[in-house]
């Protein structure tokens, strides 16, 4: 409780000292000739919750806040699934892996983010550039974290399942899928966090709508307010996403013991 | 029951199997070349048979390649030379008459114990419904009715060993392959799990391959003791048949003259053969 007041508090000192700074009449020009220059650089902490609110109340938001929740969660959606899909089938396929191990690290250090304009000429302006700008993001994070989980299954489970009498269908379905499930999850914050970047880069190099739009297009007029509202406004957001995934994780992965509570088998 | 003595014969018998495998880096990277070793040859010429609802515990010094020898038993491994035969019939792939009980812990840690307990029932296609019903009966039998619920993480080591016994028992499988299964579990809970072990034996009889380093679980358990060489080039050199009446208690029997007698037999045996394990795992 202590620790939330203190974490509010640090927030609410940090919106006074960017207050104090900028406002044109408080302070005297210190670093700036013109009284309006900090402002104009820095936006104004009143302004910018103005925005927030006015955006809010005139429900103008809502289509661009959804635009980009849609592209995140599809490009997390396909992602995550061809990730996995590939994972499996690669971890178990050693030949087809030692033949594709320079293809899939040359894509993974390649930065991905150039891929933006090829998309858009291949998909357009709309949703779906964004979602495959996303996508090529999440999938080797998934992948491969599949892909090790898989390795690492125990040799031991393995050979158990295998004398209870498991098919190779059903050692993929009760051993090696929880197996890869557990490394998914563990690297899950570390992909929506990748789809968001995707969506809203995606959008901010070329769209019609989505929080990125915005932003882009206040930066176009120099309307620096929006531009901070935009990103606190993603910044919430992210955070959103990411506590909804704590949740999700913590129903799914029951079967792990928390830190501290046991052994890690 | 799983097509027990279906084909007449022992219910397994490993005749001159042989395992090699190839040494870690042996397989001759330039400069270790010089050093000769290719291979590692874990197991030669070993034959081991156990007869239809026989007790056999195999001993030996540690590393010298008990494992091996019950991994070619239940299929998993297959010997570089040599013949397994499963009531008769040759051994392909994993064995099906088998229930195999790993010294490490092989629960699928996403299962909770009743899962764990009717996965190989369900691997085998019952109906999970019917497969509940008889996996509750089990974790009854090993003592753990209320503890379905639980995951492998939440539960001691012994009741995870407990839990593995009903998953490979509710297979009912003819031939029980254990290695070292209560090596890791405390004395007094080992000697509670050694009796409860005999007890669910004696109820039917299963053939027990019972792989351990520890000569009074071997004698207090088994009808015969097979005692093995110290690797690499394992083989057994004594067989001891174990004449204590049973049933036993496992803790008294440990007391009774007979017991001393044969321990004192064997371990003179199996003495030269651990302090050769010792010497070549100095070197």
């Amino acid at each position: 409780m202590k620790l939330k007041v203190l974490q509010v508090g640090l927030l609410l000192a940090g919106f006074l000292v960017w207050h104090v700074l900028t406002s044109p009449t408080l302070l005297p020009p210190i670093y700036f000739a013109d009284a309006d220059k900090a402002a104009f650089f820095f936006g104004e902490p009143l302004a910018v919750l103005r925005r927030l609110a006015e955006w809010f109340t005139s429900g103008e938001i809502y289509r661009h806040l959804w635009v980009t929740l849609l592209e995140t969660l599809a490009a997390f959606a396909i992602g995550t699934v061809a990730g996995v899909g590939l994972g499996l089938w690669l971890a178990r396929a050693p030949l087809a892996a030692a033949v594709l191990d320079p293809y899939i690290k040359a894509a993974n250090a390649m930065p991905r983010v150039i891929l933006a304009p090829i998309f858009m000429v291949w998909f357009g302006l709309g949703m779906a550039s964004k979602v495959a700008l996303g996508v090529t993001l999440v999938f080797f994070v998934v992948f491969f974290n599949v892909f090790q989980g898989v390795r690492e299954v125990s040799p031991v489970v393995l050979a158990n399942a295998r004398m209870l009498g498991a098919s190779s269908r059903q050692l993929l379905r009760h051993v090696y899928l929880p197996s890869a499930m557990s490394w998914v999850f563990a690297s899950v914050h570390n992909s929506i966090g990748l789809a968001f970047v995707g969506a809203v880069v995606g959008e901010y190099l070329g769209s019609a709508e989505g929080v990125g739009y915005l932003i882009h297009q206040a930066e176009g007029v120099f309307d620096i307010n929006t531009v901070f509202a935009g990103i606190l406004l993603l910044t919430a957001f992210a955070l959103v996403l990411d506590l909804a995934v704590s949740v999700i994780e913590k129903r799914f992965m029951v079967w792990q013991p928390r830190a501290g509570e046991t052994e890690r088998l | 029951m799983a097509g027990r003595g279906n084909g007449g014969g022992p219910a397994l018998a490993l005749e001159r199997v042989t395992c090699s495998f190839a040494a870690p880096g042996g397989a001759g990277k330039g400069k270790d070349k010089g050093k000769g070793k290719g291979n590692y040859t874990a197991v030669r010429d070993a034959t081991l048979v156990v007869e239809d609802g026989e007790f056999v515990s195999v001993v030996g010094p540690t590393g010298c390649g008990k494992s091996t020898l019950l991994n070619v038993a239940a299929g998993l491994l297959s010997p570089s030379s040599g013949s397994v035969r499963v009531y008769g019939e040759p051994l392909a792939g994993i064995n099906r008459h088998a229930g195999y009980l790993f010294q490490a812990d092989a629960l699928m840690p996403w299962k909770c114990a009743l899962d764990n307990v009717i996965a190989g029932l369900v691997f085998r296609g019952m109906a999970r419904n019917r497969a509940i019903g008889a996996g509750q009966s089990w974790l009854e039998r090993v003592g753990l009715a209320g503890f379905g619920d639980r995951y492998p993480h939440q539960l001691s080591g012994g009741m995870r060993k407990r839990v593995a016994l009903a998953q490979t028992l509710a297979l009912d499988p003819a031939i029980l392959l254990m290695d070292e299964p209560f090596s890791a579990l405390d004395v007094q809970t080992r000697v509670l799990m050694e009796n409860e072990l005999l007890d669910l034996w004696s109820a039917d009889r299963k053939s027990v391959v019972f792989v351990t380093h520890d000569l009074e679980e071997a004698i207090s358990l088994s009808d015969r003791v097979v005692v093995l060489s110290a690797g690499p080039d394992t083989r057994p050199i004594g067989e001891y048949a174990i004449d204590l009446a049973r049933p036993r208690d496992v803790s008294e029997i440990r007391l009774s003259p007979r017991f001393i007698e044969l321990h004192t037999q064997i371990w003179r045996a199996m003495k030269a053969e651990v302090l050769k394990g010792y010497a070549r795992q100095r070197q």
